[in-house]
């Protein structure tokens, strides 16, 4: 990843067309090859990984229809959690930063586009406007409230910023308990934003084009469409000027200043886009759930997404997205699991070893554990070693 | 006057179970360089030993604690060996992570064993009173501030007076020149958390005295430890014994004077104070106020 010489050039406008040629020049059989570094910078660097990446995308788009509602609500929790997965890597996978605190920016997230989208009911604001309005602005502000925090966070490195985050978290479920008008209040909570887009509900079951459309799918296409355009822009970013200054300040802080980058600045950066991934993600989850309370953004939700990011693999986009399926989706096979398990009793009986809660829980500990210790890579370290498996195929030992 | 003595006294007893469980963060920091998130949910176990071998198997208490505390301590000795152990060499915070998983699996464990009733330790004190300096207050609260302190004090003897006591300080010091001196570095890893866990239980057991109980939820005052060793310095052991008491006291001082003199600060501020001095604290040092300040080079 490194290029000196061809930087100018990489940064040109009209880099779709450049990739179109790219691929092409790159050997048939030979795809690590690289005769210019625009083509190793580039967005998909084979055919293949482009054709795969289109053709998964379009199953990802048909599959909602083929599946139960509860299902397609899981997959859109799968979108959101790797939204916000994504966010969480190019701070602690690309930077390198470390943080407990994402939950805390995701609730900021959550609040900002309930009282901007949601109804006023109650005690609770709400504005009512319109998706285009607070979804950008569900992720501003939590962006803004990272700037404010990344100069405090860049003064401290490694395991103390873990717990300074953490303690934002502590700090965050504070306030968002004591802003009732905001919130709620403790244990009560409030409803979300409305998903109402240039002033189309797309919370209600529609008839497109002669097909009828579940509301989950819609709001599952929805968080999908934005999981693209966010995970196209985080690649982007990475394959950036700033993605190599983040990657410089997390191998080596010190000899990144010295080189030249300005640590304050990329820190910042990190802490910023992150955040606003956060808050994007935040607001899209409040909707899934339906109703959000100030409990739901603790300590808690943040080692989800320390998860996400670990068992998915440190620096890869593909692996957040990887990671996201993987934790958001490991509950429910050991929910049906279980069901065939002795010792594992349901949630409203008692006896058993565990209950089905304690058991999903428990192996989330677990595999965070084993794949930390086994699979420093995550699920795309596993994917890289099955593809050099058939790479090398019939001689792979 | 008095709510004043008998806050300071409250929060030097808190100060000091947090000062028992920084510790225990100290010193299995200074040994890996890994902070055990783990802590807390040690910590719950182990006063739901003491209080299985107090109540059930009805051992004296004290008894029940000292095994309680060598229960914990082959635990947090497994936990090293099998988790920790093979991240020997990687990034600290991937370590720190494992630790993660660790807690969430041992939390769930306590949670099951502890079920829905609250367990009682068998503790001598229970809400008994004595008269300290002219004010009334729980003996439990003394009883806090004696333990720990003598317990921070007999480790604190242990590393500066013992053979093994040195071993570890020259593994904290430089892992491979102890090694080349013929210290079992693995060894001293294994002791460090050891002697943490059981600090840990027997600060689960301070903390599950008197009248709260053994009740899963105490793992989260047991992350307040977390602001004390990062006020006192990561590496310091006088660093969070210091930063302890000042958390422990800030933190009662606040639960007796805010709800009436700030309100608007809403209910259970004292809870969030900890973090509060700790970000205050980072503002101007941002190794604490005993931690070794870090020497890098390129």
């Amino acid at each position: 990843m490194t290029a000196p010489s061809d930087l100018t050039s990489a940064r040109r406008p009209g880099r779709a067309s450049g990739d179109e040629r790219a691929s092409r020049r790159t050997l048939r059989g030979r795809p690590l090859l690289y005769t210019r570094y625009v083509d190793e910078l580039a967005l998909f660097t084979t055919r293949t990984k482009r054709v795969w990446t289109i053709g998964f995308l379009v199953v990802m788009v048909v599959l909602p229809f083929a599946l139960e509602r509860d299902r397609v609500s899981l997959l859109a929790t799968v979108a959101v959690f790797a939204i916000g997965g994504i966010g969480l890597n190019i701070l602690t996978g690309f930077a390198g930063q470390v943080s407990l605190g994402h939950a805390f920016f995701l609730g900021l997230g959550a609040y900002t586009a309930a009282v901007l989208g949601g109804e006023a009911r109650g005690d609770v604001i709400g504005l009512g406007l319109d998706m285009a309005i607070w979804l950008p602005l569900a992720g501003l502000v939590p962006a803004l409230v990272g700037l404010v925090v990344a100069p405090l966070a860049a003064r401290v490195r490694g395991l103390y910023l873990a717990i300074l985050t953490l303690g934002l978290v502590f700090i965050g479920e504070h306030i968002f308990k004591e802003a009732d008008s905001i919130t709620g209040g403790a244990g009560v909570g409030r409803p979300p934003a409305d998903p109402v887009l240039f002033g189309v509900d797309l919370f209600t079951n529609r008839e497109i084009l002669g097909v009828r459309v579940d509301r989950f799918t819609i709001l599952y296409l929805t968080c999908l469409a934005i999981l693209v355009v966010l995970a196209v822009a985080a690649r982007n970013l990475a394959r950036s000027r700033f993605g190599r200054a983040f990657a410089a300040v997390r191998d080596r802080d010190v000899a990144a200043e010295v080189m030249g980058v300005n640590l304050l600045r990329t820190k910042t950066l990190a802490f910023v886009v992150s955040s606003f991934y956060a808050g994007i993600a935040g607001a899209l989850y409040s909707i899934i759930i339906g109703r959000i309370t100030p409990e739901n953004w603790n300590l808690f939700l943040s080692i989800d997404f320390l998860a996400v990011v670990f068992i998915g693999g440190l620096a890869t986009i593909s692996g957040s997205i990887m990671g996201a399926a993987f934790v958001v989706l490991l509950p429910e096979v050991v929910k049906w699991l279980s069901t065939y398990l002795p010792l594992v009793s349901d949630l409203s009986g008692g006896g058993g070893l565990f209950n089905v809660f304690q058991l999903q829980t428990i192996l989330f500990g677990v595999l965070i554990v084993v794949f930390l210790v086994l699979e420093p890579r995550g699920l795309y370290g596993l994917w890289i070693r099955v593809r050099n498996y058939f790479k090398a195929w019939p001689f792979s030992y | 006057m008095e709510t004043f003595l008998v806050a300071v006294i409250q929060g030097v007893a808190l100060g000091s179970v947090y000062a028992l469980l920084g510790v225990g963060f100290v010193i299995i920091y200074r040994a890996t360089e890994v902070i055990n998130f783990a802590q807390p949910a040690l910590m719950i176990l182990g006063a739901y030993a003491a209080s299985a071998f107090a109540t059930r198997v009805g051992l004296p208490f004290w008894l029940a604690v000292l095994l309680a505390m060598l229960v914990l301590a082959v635990i947090g000795m497994l936990t090293e060996r099998i988790a920790l152990r093979p991240m020997v060499g990687r990034p600290s915070f991937s370590a720190a992570t494992v630790t993660v998983g660790v807690f969430i699996v041992l939390l769930i464990v306590a949670f099951r064993l502890i079920g829905a009733t609250i367990l009682t330790v068998g503790d001598p004190w229970g809400l008994t009173r004595m008269e300290v300096l002219g004010v009334t207050v729980f003996a439990l609260d003394i009883a806090k501030i004696v333990v720990s302190l003598t317990a921070i004090a007999a480790v604190g003897l242990f590393l500066t007076r013992s053979r093994v006591g040195l071993a570890m300080r020259a593994t904290a010091l430089d892992q491979e020149t102890a090694l080349a001196q013929g210290v079992d570095v693995g060894r001293m890893f294994g002791i460090s958390w050891a002697i943490a866990a059981a600090m840990a239980a027997l600060a689960g057991v301070l903390i599950s005295s008197g009248a709260t109980g053994v009740d899963a939820t105490i793992a989260l005052l047991a992350l307040k430890a977390l602001p004390v060793i990062i006020l006192g310095g990561l590496d310091s052991i006088k660093g969070s014994v210091i930063a302890g008491l000042i958390i422990g006291v800030a933190e009662s001082l606040t639960k007796a004077y805010q709800p009436q003199y700030a309100p608007w600060l809403g209910a259970n501020f004292d809870l969030v104070v900890p973090y509060l001095i700790m970000i205050v604290v980072l503002m101007v040092r941002p190794y604490g106020l005993f931690g070794t300040k870090e020497v890098i080079r390129v």
